[in-house]
């Protein structure tokens, strides 16, 4: 998959802007706050309905607009698609595949992209909320239909946790108690779903994350995955120290140990008014040579690690598509990093059949990435160069 | 801003479901300017609604009489109860011609986000109607959406003990649909909810 043309309206710093993407390597470059990050956020958005950098839409718009406007050709398999959305400030946002209206939350199935930011460091030092973040993101790429399931999930999470705190208001009343049931079992059935697909999701990470940190860092000190489940054992909080991942729980047996796992956190739950187990309390466990990366691993192993659990993901993303590669965006990630990363990060996406690369400094990429180059200036295309195709015109927009 | 009685009305409309700020003015305007709209009719209307108006003693349903006409009328099977969230849904399941029995509107579903547990709907007015024998089947129609489907597993715990029939309206593919438009959870349920064609 690729984008051949890329057009904004309004977006971020950009009154319009026309850009012609080629196959292979995109080198934007310009100095910060110019809008290099805006323009691959514009294609994240088509990707993920979201941004990478904020979580409200209203700032994708350009102040004072109403509205702002991604639309992208993109060449998917064998088909060539004309895919846009209309992000409102006041009504809902609007999308269109070949100019046939579609749902917004559909578009994603249309494209896809996986995006490397100076953020992704958060992978492997942050909290868990971002690892499970990354794991969601990934399901939802690979079959839409977790979309519902995850939401769902949050809803039943948010009614039982309001549930859990009126009994405690309300002294544990008998009747109130017997509704928490119905939710238990909405709870369980979600829940479970949801960690038999991050389960299978991290085993078939697993290896590909091995093979990538091998690529990125030039060694190997088996980078390893695994999961902390909440429903094996003990309460955690996001930022209690996990030394070691909890043992898989087979899919058919998930049900039954989260039942128990409800059953045996009850008195505390309904102690703090919280749900205590479940896929909203598991982690992500990341290891290097047995030690767990957030704490032991060094700032350039954690650079590796958190380039390998991308590299991985756009790996699964390509093994089972039927319309190609996702595009990969390397978002001002080259200047995080030193020269021989810079060099095997290069090596690994070199195959991809397009990665879009923002840099403030265009030396820090290496040369063979910056075969077609796009600079940018103050919200503007300022000139276009394409080394294998001398007949595109440099599209300046006013 | 506007003065007095006129901002005082559009502030009214506003208020109501449905209605932005931009439709409470034009709707405010529309009984200012036309000299032929009959607003004694209107108001008469708004008072009468209040004071007339009032839920069935049986299903919950709007009436003006102490029961409704579905619970009045003889023809209707009181063998089989559907159960509704809310009365326009019993307008809704009307306009199919097709269900003969009688209603029982909850007025809700289950959710505690919104501070409706099972004592805040009528599912204590349901239970009573189930004393004798005469209702042999409980249809459950509340919205297929989280809080009806809980709402539909709290009815159906509760009921399990009468022995009587207890059915879920079948949710999937919408009738003159095309099956590639329809959405991943719509198709996942009606292939949960599959029948067997032949054997």
């Amino acid at each position: 998959m690729r984008v051949l043309h890329l057009s904004l309206t309004d977006f971020r710093n950009y009154e319009s802007a026309e850009v012609t993407l080629a196959r292979g390597p995109n080198l934007f470059v310009g100095r910060n706050g110019q809008g290099k990050t805006n323009l691959v956020e514009s294609l994240g958005y088509l990707a993920t309905l979201g941004s990478h950098r904020v979580s409200s839409d209203a700032a994708l718009i350009r102040a004072g607009r109403d509205s702002a406007i991604v639309r992208a050709r993109i060449e998917s398999g064998d088909r060539e698609l004309l895919a846009e959305v209309q992000i409102n400030r006041s009504s809902p946002n609007r999308a269109q595949i070949n100019r046939g209206a579609i749902k917004p939350r559909e578009l994603p199935r249309y494209f896809s992209s996986i995006l490397f930011a100076p953020e992704d460091l958060a992978l492997v030092r942050g909290d868990p909320g971002g690892r499970r973040r990354f794991l969601d993101e990934l399901l939802v790429a690979r079959n839409p239909r977790l979309a519902g399931v995850l939401s769902d999930y949050d809803r039943v999470l948010r009614q039982r946790n309001t549930l859990l705190k009126s009994a405690r208001a309300s002294g544990l009343k008998g009747d109130k108690l017997s509704t928490l049931d119905i939710w238990d079992e909405r709870l369980v059935t979600l829940g479970s779903e949801i960690i038999a697909s991050r389960e299978h999701l991290v085993e078939l990470l697993r290896p590909e994350v091995r093979a990538a940190y091998r690529a990125v860092a030039g060694d190997d000190h088996a980078a390893d995955l695994g999961s902390v489940l909440s429903i094996r054992g003990t309460v955690r909080d996001d930022d209690d120290p996990v030394e070691q991942p909890d043992a898989a729980v087979p899919a058919a047996e998930i049900q039954p140990v989260f039942q128990e796992a409800l059953a045996r956190v009850r008195r505390s739950e309904l102690d703090r008014g919280v749900t205590l187990v479940g896929p909203h309390r598991d982690d992500l466990f990341l290891s290097l040579n047995g030690l767990p990366a957030r704490g032991y691993a060094s700032h350039g192993e954690s650079w590796s690690f958190a380039l390998a659990l991308k590299l991985a993901s756009a790996a699964v993303l390509r093994r089972d598509s039927s319309t190609g590669d996702p595009v990969i965006v390397l978002d001002d990630v080259f200047a995080e990093l030193d020269r021989s990363r810079r060099e095997r990060l290069a090596d690994a996406v070199a195959d991809y059949e397009q990665v879009l690369i923002t840099a403030a400094v265009e030396e820090d990429v290496p040369e063979r990435l910056a075969a077609h180059t796009v600079r940018i200036s103050k919200g503007t295309i300022v000139d276009q160069v394409t080394g294998s195709d001398p007949e595109v015109v440099p599209e300046v927009s006013p | 801003m506007y003065e007095g009685i006129v901002q005082d009305l559009i502030d009214e409309f506003g208020r109501l479901p449905g209605i932005g700020p931009k439709s409470a003015q034009r709707i405010a305007f529309h009984i200012l300017q036309t000299e032929t709209f009959d607003t004694t009719r209107l108001a008469e209307l708004l008072v009468d609604v209040k004071t007339k108006v009032r839920f069935c003693e049986i299903c919950g349903n709007v009436t003006e009489e102490e029961r409704c006409s579905i619970c009045r009328d003889p023809r209707r099977s009181p063998a089989t109860i559907c159960v509704v969230e809310e009365a326009k849904d019993v307008q809704a399941i009307e306009r199919t011609r097709e269900f003969r029995g009688l209603y029982h509107v909850l007025g809700g579903a289950i959710s505690p986000i919104d501070g409706i547990g099972p004592d805040d709907l009528r599912i204590r007015q349901l239970v009573q109607r189930l004393a004798d024998d005469t209702v042999t089947e409980v249809i459950i129609a509340t919205d297929p959406n989280l809080e009806g489907e809980a709402t539909a597993t709290y009815l159906s715990r509760m009921l399990s003990p009468f022995g009587l029939r207890v059915t879920r309206l079948a949710s999937g593919l919408p009738v003159g649909g095309d099956l590639e438009y329809a959405d991943e959870v719509t198709l996942g349920r009606a292939f949960e909810g599959r029948r067997v064609v032949s054997d």
